[in-house]
């Protein structure tokens, strides 16, 4: 079977652009704190999520409704509404992480097909298969710290379908399991669905240095007309010891376009893109891109070379966590 | 209100790890949580030593548990952690895949390193056998106040981290390793050398995290001197004392004191940082605008 697109949307447009483009399921969220990229003029409103759907539906594509932040304690009515209100706007699934919300899930709308988000950083067969026993999960999204051989072993247990992030941003740290965010700026991914949030950057330009800040932290010093990073805490430059230098990470961005076949032998059912802050044109191109190279693969003809690099921003890439030597 | 020590962060000789434990034997604490929580690869250094520790220290009259690991990825980390469920002592889910190879029914804790957000999840831990939640440190005090009132009715002792360098992140990548240019597979144990984690500081010079191979911590030592009549009143039942490589059970002795009124609220923080020169401690997560704040008026 052909391997599956799941490429991210952050606004109505931006779902009709992937669509159009050939994804064969586009994932989004509501526009509040319930989901993990909670930024200011993303996302959908209730009635944008069902025409979204609607629109999705009629050309034979599915939508996935992310509801993957952990909700707050005292306020779980609003991540329970966002769970109703996705099955009613016909959603195919919802894409969960806290505990909680996936036994509310379960017990109050079992006809609706639950994914476990990567924020639940589920790294191995046996908590995947935990996973889908106590919660009916259906598809795992893979942390990404694993290696291609990895992911293989663990298809190979796995009662569930996999999903593999293989192109954008790209967390180092186990995804739901990071608080640099919060401890920096008091906003965090797993409650307020932000990391590094623009609100806490300070730019500052003196005598031709640029310093990007983060909360007051220094995360990049770079000299005038060099590229100047956003600072995200894990690819920050630092020093420790006597080095200095990106000791987490580079600020690369993934691209896993030439493991594709290997996935595919690794059992991998679903390959996801990362961007729901990222424009309509550019997804559009990001899903033609993919959806070539799973038809090209599936049709046995050799992959398109090289086809997204121009889409990096000139930004390093990296095969992050797939290739062992990573660690 | 109790103390509760977490399992050690670091790693450290096999000697050292033992005089540890045989001083917290004579510790003022009422629980010690022991074994790896961070990297399988330092877990056959002591191994074979935490039986021993163990029972000194329930002759002692502490509880004990065992800690999981925090991320469990390889088949000899399931092995080892499927293997947890034998050791005849309550285990710490660190990562739910220890909650995987319980009994169902059976008793356990639940670790800083689980996501326990809201009173959905800490109900479903209950109902599956949780008798006590340390909470992740990132949570602040309207929520604190929220579990440990669920916590109450679901008879689930609640505990929140009290001291220690604040545990942020884990990775697949071993951040020692390469910070010696060597692969995490080939790490040479890399992070022996830093009993307490490695500073981590930014450009300019101002201390922000630390190192432990694939953890990250925070630079600052959590202190909780100004929030435990806050806690207290919330219904937390315990403190957690996160271990360190020196003057650990004067520590442990000092949040005591602090707890049973002997020193008031700014006696412990300034004890803390007598002791410990050079430190900077933080309160922020439960009580400031971000993680890193502190709310005391001295600090290193």
């Amino acid at each position: 079977m052909v391997m599956e697109i799941v490429c991210p949307a952050g606004t109505p447009a931006a779902l009709r652009a992937a669509v159009k483009a050939g994804a064969h399921t586009v994932y989004c969220g509501f526009n509040d704190e319930t989901n993990a990229r909670n930024f200011p003029g993303l996302n959908f409103n209730r009635s944008e999520m069902r025409d979204g759907v609607a629109f999705a539906h009629a050309r034979g594509a599915k939508v996935l409704v992310a509801i993957n932040t952990f909700p707050r304690a005292g306020d779980e009515a609003i991540w329970h509404r966002a769970v109703g209100d996705a099955e009613a706007c016909g959603a195919d699934a919802v894409i969960l992480a806290d505990l909680g919300l996936l036994d509310h899930a379960s017990r109050n709308h079992p006809g609706l097909r639950r994914h476990l988000s990567v924020q639940a950083a589920a790294a191995n067969a046996d908590v995947i298969n935990f996973y889908a026993g106590t919660f009916g999960v259906r598809r795992v999204v893979l942390p990404r710290v694993l290696s291609v051989p990895e992911i293989a072993a663990i298809n190979a247990e796995a009662e569930v379908e996999t999903e593999v992030f293989v192109f954008g941003g790209l967390c180092v740290m186990a995804e739901g399991r990071c608080s640099l965010s919060s401890y920096a700026t008091g906003l965090s991914p797993n409650m307020n669905g932000v990391c590094s949030p623009a609100s806490h950057v300070e730019y500052n330009e003196d005598q031709g240095v640029l310093d990007a800040r983060l909360g007051g932290y220094l995360i990049h010093r770079v000299d005038r007309g060099e590229p100047a990073p956003y600072p995200t805490l894990c690819k920050g430059c630092f020093s420790a010891g006597e080095k200095a230098g990106h000791l987490f990470e580079d600020p690369v961005s993934l691209n896993a376009e030439r493991l594709i076949p290997q996935l595919q032998k690794a059992g991998v059912t679903a390959l996801k893109i990362e961007g729901r802050q990222r424009s309509k044109s550019y997804v559009a191109q990001v899903v033609r891109n993919f959806r070539a190279a799973v038809d090209a693969l599936e049709a046995r003809r050799p992959m398109p070379e090289g086809m997204l690099a121009r889409l990096s921003e000139g930004q390093a890439m990296t095969t992050g966590a797939y290739k062992k030597t990573w660690r | 209100m109790e103390l509760t020590v977490g399992s050690n962060q670091f790693f450290w000789p096999a000697e050292t790890w033992s005089g540890f434990y045989d001083d917290l034997t004579r510790s003022p604490v009422d629980r010690v949580v022991i074994g790896e929580l961070v990297c399988s690869k330092r877990l056959s250094f002591y191994q074979d030593r935490i039986p021993e520790a163990i029972s000194k220290l329930v002759e002692a009259g502490k509880e004990v548990a065992l800690t999981s690991l925090a991320l469990v990825t390889l088949k000899r980390e399931r092995k080892l952690t499927a293997e947890l469920a034998e050791m005849g002592v309550t285990v710490e889910i660190n990562d739910l895949t220890a909650l995987a190879y319980l009994l169902e029914g059976s008793d356990f804790s639940v670790g800083p390193l689980v996501n326990v957000y809201n009173e959905g999840t800490i109900t479903w831990l209950a109902s599956r056998g949780a008798r006590r939640v340390c909470l992740p440190p990132e949570l602040p005090i309207g929520s604190v106040e929220t579990l440990a009132k669920a916590a109450t009715d679901l008879g689930i002792a609640i505990e929140v981290w009290g001291h220690g360098r604040l545990p942020l992140a884990i990775s697949g990548r071993c951040y020692h390793a390469r910070l010696h240019g060597r692969s995490k597979d080939n790490c040479q144990f890399a992070c022996e050398e830093d009993p307490d984690g490695l500073d981590v500081l930014t450009v300019e010079g101002r201390p922000f995290m630390a190192m432990n191979g694939v953890q990250t911590l925070s630079d600052s030592y959590a202190c909780i001197d100004h929030q435990i009549e806050l806690l207290r009143s919330a219904g937390v039942s315990a403190l957690r004392l996160s271990p360190q490589s020196k003057g650990f059970v004067q520590l442990c002795t000092l949040y005591r004191q602090r707890i049973d009124r002997t020193l008031s609220e700014g006696e412990l923080a300034n004890a803390v940082l007598s002791f410990n020169p050079g430190v900077h401690l933080s309160d922020g997560f439960l009580t400031g605008a971000c993680g890193a704040e502190w709310s005391g008026t001295s600090n290193s």
